[in-house]
């Protein structure tokens, strides 16, 4: 619907890096996703500019996080296709990092801060070997980016919600991808943990990573994030922050209920049920 | 130990020599003794391995739908073999039987799972029962057929160890050793794909596959234990191991190794007894062994244990007890009156130093001086913070903070003081004044 028309970076411009960079790390064409036969995604257009981050914003139940799920192939597409650098998620797996929400496990597991650090370190090493030194060290230089160094051998259950957050980040860094995706990092963490964030996203924008991030808090997107992806059940806006993240475009995502989007997925559910 | 033979006095050792006992312990009670113990032992290893990712996957309850689904293998591959002209009583032909059960009844589960709006859990239940419902007719089958020698195979459902024979138990020990080392292959694979399923995937790990090699690695554990512990038994020499070891360690690549000493533990005294006593329910032995280190690590381990965690609470209760005394303390040299606290309390401040008593009154030494100033500071931090940032009715404010106090680490602390900064309030090194007056009932706290 409003793909994000955005000047193409050049070539020329990124010889460091592999060649078919010049393309969009991500470019999504006209996602549609459905859970239980019920639409929650409509006709999703969406490209994203290297060497950007943007923020994922909406209201609940907008669809954030099944936007990021379906690009990783954790949530079937009903319609539609995913492009990471003009290739497929299958092909370009190992450059692609993801900061999952922190209630999606249980940290109760018998694992320290560093295991689940090497964790991002697991596509390296392939199957049946055992962690070697230099992996671990990646790792624990992955934790000390975000500030955990000191943390490294703690239970992970022993951490507070925030540190287990950068433990997160710190697995997804320790892989060393090229482009990120996170699920409202931000959500609930201290200050310390929100300064250790945004530190690292700003990093990883110098170093030339692009981070697609879902992001719930309206104040802080301008001081955070390049560009916005304004969402609710459909592209709302999008573009850089400056251009899209407007009173405008906020109301319309905000405000009021998209009645026609919620009563036509309730016909959809309706009829997949054989009502 | 050439000791005369002496026997062993009371039930159930009643007939057993010393002599006996010590032999069959060491493994020199006869080459076949020594091989059945060593063959069970091992199992017990692969149950305590293979059982510690079955639990950390939340699988408990499918291991014992797999083993119930094993009983109509058997009887089933008993019928064929028995028709075909076979020995049907031989392992050759049960374990793949059984094995064929399991992998249906695990099939099933699934089947219903996706199929269906039931969860796993009725799932499970189902397919359990309805499985070994039909095993106890196959059962029955057999027994009314003419030619059938159905002898023992009764052993499945109760176990037996005793009721094997050294070829079973070295058959049984290579495929224990056999999944011990397919376990510490994928250790790596099982702890991601026990710990964050969704992660795995995004990386291109088969998680599918991988939960596939653990089941299979479930199955085999099952099957070739059935005859040592009894289907009935057998989820337990998979699930109680590992929990046990779980209380002992915060680490998977101790608790496996833990788990598999623990189990194998087990089922060395199980089988030992078995030998020793022809009828000892052995699978029940082993069970009852590794339950009872699990009664001891619930108990007695050192943070997750129910005796640790009771003694945590008392301590933090005393703590308490004591920062309120010595905020009572300070508040009073501030110019309000408080009453004393109670003996226990005063014994705790003497003890820790922290106090002197005299004609119920409170002297605090300098260290019970500097530790009343940080309570009574952080108390009325928090006090502020209510106040300023949610709007809290100044009497309201302090059975909240009373609550509070005790928790805040030093980060905490600071992090108040930025909060309080913000809002234009002077933060000074010493605590504020009480925004309340001093002496309420909520004072005294030694409570």
């Amino acid at each position: 619907m409003s793909p994000l028309h955005a000047p193409r970076v050049r070539a020329d411009s990124l010889a460091s890096l592999p060649e078919h960079s010049a393309d969009s790390p991500l470019a999504v064409h006209a996602m549609t996703v459905a859970y239980h036969r019920r639409p929650v995604l409509w006709d999703v257009d969406f490209d994203a500019r290297p060497r950007s981050l943007v923020a994922v914003v909406g209201p609940n139940g907008a669809g954030k996080s099944t936007l990021i799920r379906a690009c990783l192939g954790l949530v079937p597409l009903a319609a539609g296709r995913v492009e990471y650098w003009g290739r497929s998620y299958r092909q370009q797996r190992r450059r692609v990092g993801y900061v999952p929400q922190r209630e999606t496990v249980d940290w109760d597991f018998p694992v320290s801060a560093l295991d689940v650090a090497c964790m991002g370190r697991y596509g390296m090493i392939g199957w049946c070997r055992p962690v070697t030194r230099p992996h671990r060290e990646a790792a624990l230089a992955a934790l000390d980016r975000v500030g955990m160094a000191d943390y490294a051998n703690r239970q992970i259950s022993q951490l507070s919600g925030g540190q287990q957050q950068r433990v997160f980040l710190a697995r997804a860094l320790a892989q060393d991808a090229e482009l990120y995706f996170m699920d409202e990092p931000f959500a609930g963490v201290d200050a310390a943990t929100e300064r250790a964030i945004v530190e690292v996203l700003r990093e990883l924008k110098s170093r030339g990573r692009t981070v697609i991030c879902v992001h719930h808090d309206l104040q802080t997107v301008e001081e955070y994030f390049d560009d916005v992806l304004l969402l609710n059940m459909r592209v709302v806006a999008c573009g850089p922050v400056a251009e899209a993240f407007t009173a405008e475009n906020l109301r319309r995502t905000y405000g009021g209920r998209l009645t026609l989007l919620d009563e036509a997925s309730e016909a959809v559910a309706r009829a997949a049920r054989g009502e | 130990m050439s000791v005369a033979p002496s026997t062993v006095e009371g039930w159930p050792m009643q007939g057993v020599t010393f002599d006996e006992l010590w032999r069959t312990l060491t493994l020199q009670a006869g080459h076949n003794a020594a091989i059945v113990v060593l063959g069970a032992t091992l199992l017990g290893v692969a149950g305590g391995v293979v059982g510690s990712f079955i639990v950390l996957r939340k699988r408990a309850l499918l291991g014992d739908a797999l083993s119930h689904a094993a009983l109509p293998g058997i009887a089933g591959a008993f019928i064929a073999a028995t028709l075909l002209g076979v020995q049907g009583r031989s392992l050759g032909v049960l374990l793949p039987g059984a094995a064929v059960g399991c992998v249906a009844g695990v099939l099933a589960v699934q089947a219903i799972v996706r199929w269906t709006r039931l969860r796993d859990d009725a799932a499970i239940a189902a397919v359990l029962s309805v499985f070994f419902g039909a095993g106890v007719v196959l059962l029955s089958v057999i027994q009314s057929m003419p030619t059938g020698d159905q002898g023992g195979l009764a052993s499945f459902i109760y176990g037996q160890t005793a009721a094997m024979n050294a070829r079973d138990a070295m058959l049984i020990g290579v495929a224990a050793l056999g999944s011990i080392a397919a376990a510490a292959l994928l250790f790596k694979e099982f702890r991601l794909a026990c710990f964050d399923r969704e992660f795995a995937a995004v990386q291109g790990w088969p998680v599918g596959a991988i939960d596939l090699a653990m089941t299979a690695l479930l199955v085999v554990v099952t099957v070739i234990g059935l005859q040592a512990v009894g289907l009935l038994l057998i989820v337990a020499l998979l699930i109680v191991p590992a929990a046990a070891a779980r209380f002992w360690t915060e680490r998977l690549r101790v608790m496996v190794p833990l788990s598999g000493a623990l189990g194998g533990l087990s089922a060395y005294a199980g089988s030992c007894i078995s030998a020793l006593l022809t009828n000892a329910p052995a699978g029940a032995i082993i069970v009852l062994t590794a339950g009872a280190i699990f009664a001891a690590g619930m108990l007695f381990a050192p943070s997750r244990g129910v005796v640790a965690a009771v003694l945590r609470l008392a301590s933090l209760r005393v703590r308490i007890a004591v920062d309120h005394a010595l905020r009572a303390a300070h508040e009073r040299a501030e110019g309000t009156g408080t009453p004393p606290p109670g003996r226990g309390i005063a014994l705790a401040l003497r003890v820790g130093g922290l106090a002197r008593i005299a004609d119920d009154r409170v002297e605090l030494t300098p260290r019970g001086e500097e530790r009343a100033r940080r309570v009574v500071r952080a108390h009325r931090l928090w006090e502020q913070y209510l106040i300023e940032y949610a709007d809290a009715a100044p009497s309201h404010v302090d059975v909240s903070a009373d609550e509070v106090e005790h928790a805040l680490p030093p980060a905490l602390i600071a992090e108040l003081e930025d909060a309080l900064r913000r809002r234009w309030l002077r933060v000074t090194k010493g605590a504020p004044a009480s925004p309340h007056t001093l002496g309420g009932e909520h004072q005294g706290g030694a409570t």
